[in-house]
């Protein structure tokens, strides 16, 4: 599994990346998490607020940040 | 993917509908016993002489305070759940078929509604230039968007008053307009990078708009949470400051400063607060302080709007998807609507 998370590097994307580390190490889960920081990555997944992020491909939330716990119902949801 | 995967920590519906309503009472009460309760606690304190400078200093500042955090609360909240009805993909919709004037308009006072925040100004651009919205319609709303917030209208509404509040909105929706629409009538679309056309649309998400009202009460306190809990030093700070003003500076200290006759004052402000950069709740109570202190409107009113307006950060995140002469394009027509705005009111007033 592969956790993008899209963001220049505000506040807000800082926060969702730890959540997101939280999250998969509570579900003790082996997936990679990886931070997009320019705007050309960004754009291919056709986001228009940050912070974006992207599970398996595909844009599960933007412009907000999710708790740990829905973080890792959207996990869930994205692996069944 | 189904519509609950929005949903927060699971909250019972009723609870959701009850808390706004127990604390809605609570919230009236504060706010109605806050000056007599201020007064009191003011009174009892030892050395604090009616009417002397440190007195009145103290109980502005323990009065302010707690109003306008409590006002700032109540207007987040409101606001949060207005703008859950409104996202970018929408408001992209509404603009991608509108002609330019019409469109400056629409984007002006969508850029008040939308949930909208400087970090996301460069995806928020390039999705609009995706849907075909015209650059000078873009324009108008990423003037408004910043200008025209929540937190300036409250701190504007608490401190001056709504008459101050209605004005500076609606001088602030006419520059968003007008600058759009002067931006757009000058051909700029060569001074934008061009890997920006050159993005293929992605796949993005679908905007769930159908979200049950009790997940937008949840949206609310999820604004108060992020926002409050965000610019409450700010509102703290600033209103300090404005005490100290408040209380120690004489009267018509600033008439020979930032006053009406002084016709650079209104020049000078735009230039002193274009780079600087500060939260709206941080600047506008020391704007009021002065304003008191024979500061006039007009160059207020110009002072508040380039610094909350135009920030310098927001530029500079912009640069990445335009090209230099496009921001100072930007700056120039926005500042020099600003110029206007601070003449003419220290005409009129």
């Amino acid at each position: 599994m592969t956790i993008k998370v899209l963001g220049p590097g505000c506040m807000n994307c800082k926060t969702l990346e730890r959540r997101t580390r939280e999250a998969v190490e509570q579900l003790s889960l082996d997936a990679i998490i990886q931070k997009v920081e320019d705007y050309q990555g960004m754009s291919l997944y056709g986001i228009m607020s940050t912070p974006g992020h992207v599970i398996d491909g595909k844009v599960v939330s933007q412009g907000r940040v999710p708790t740990v716990e829905t973080i890792k119902e959207l996990i869930q949801q994205s692996r069944q | 993917m189904n519509t609950r995967a929005w949903s927060f920590a699971p909250v019972s519906e009723k609870r959701t509908y009850a808390l706004p309503l127990l604390l809605l009472p609570v919230w009236v009460v504060i706010y109605v016993f806050l000056q007599p309760a201020v007064d009191a606690v003011v009174h009892s304190l030892p050395g604090m002489m009616p009417g002397s400078m440190l007195t009145e200093a103290v109980r502005f500042f323990l009065y302010e305070v707690p109003k306008v955090l409590l006002l700032l609360t109540l207007i987040v909240f409101l606001v949060g759940i207005v703008r859950s009805y409104f996202s970018p993909e929408r408001t992209r919709r509404i603009l991608g078929k509108r002609s330019t004037f019409t469109g400056n308009i629409l984007a002006s006072l969508l850029g008040v509604v939308t949930p909208f925040c400087s970090c996301s100004a460069v995806p928020l651009f390039i999705g609009f230039v995706e849907a075909g919205v015209p650059l000078g319609v873009t324009f108008s709303f990423l003037i408004a968007a910043p200008m025209i917030n929540e937190i300036a209208l409250v701190l504007l509404f608490g401190l001056f008053g709504w008459k101050t509040a209605l004005l500076y909105a609606g001088t602030g929706l006419l520059i968003a307009i007008t600058a759009g629409y002067v931006i757009g009538r000058l051909k700029v679309e060569r001074f934008v990078e061009d890997w920006v056309y050159a993005i293929r649309p992605g796949s993005g998400m679908v905007p769930d708009e159908a979200m049950p009202f009790a997940q937008r009460i949840e949206h609310g306190f999820e604004s108060v949470r992020d926002i409050v809990g965000k610019v409450w030093l700010y509102v703290v700070v600033g209103i300090a400051v404005g005490a100290g003003i408040h209380g120690f500076v004489p009267e018509n200290f600033m008439a020979s400063i930032m006053g009406k006759s002084a016709w650079w004052s209104v020049p000078i402000s735009v230039l002193i607060g274009v780079p600087l950069y500060s939260n709206a709740a941080g600047i506008i109570p020391i704007v009021q302080a002065l304003l008191e202190k024979g500061a006039s409107l007009g160059t207020v009113l110009a002072f508040m709007m380039s610094v909350i307006g135009l920030s310098f950060p927001e530029t500079i995140i912009l640069k990445k998807v335009l090209k230099l002469p496009l921001i100072f394009i930007f700056v120039g027509v926005v500042a020099t609507g600003i110029l206007i705005v601070g003449y003419v009111f220290n005409f009129i007033y």
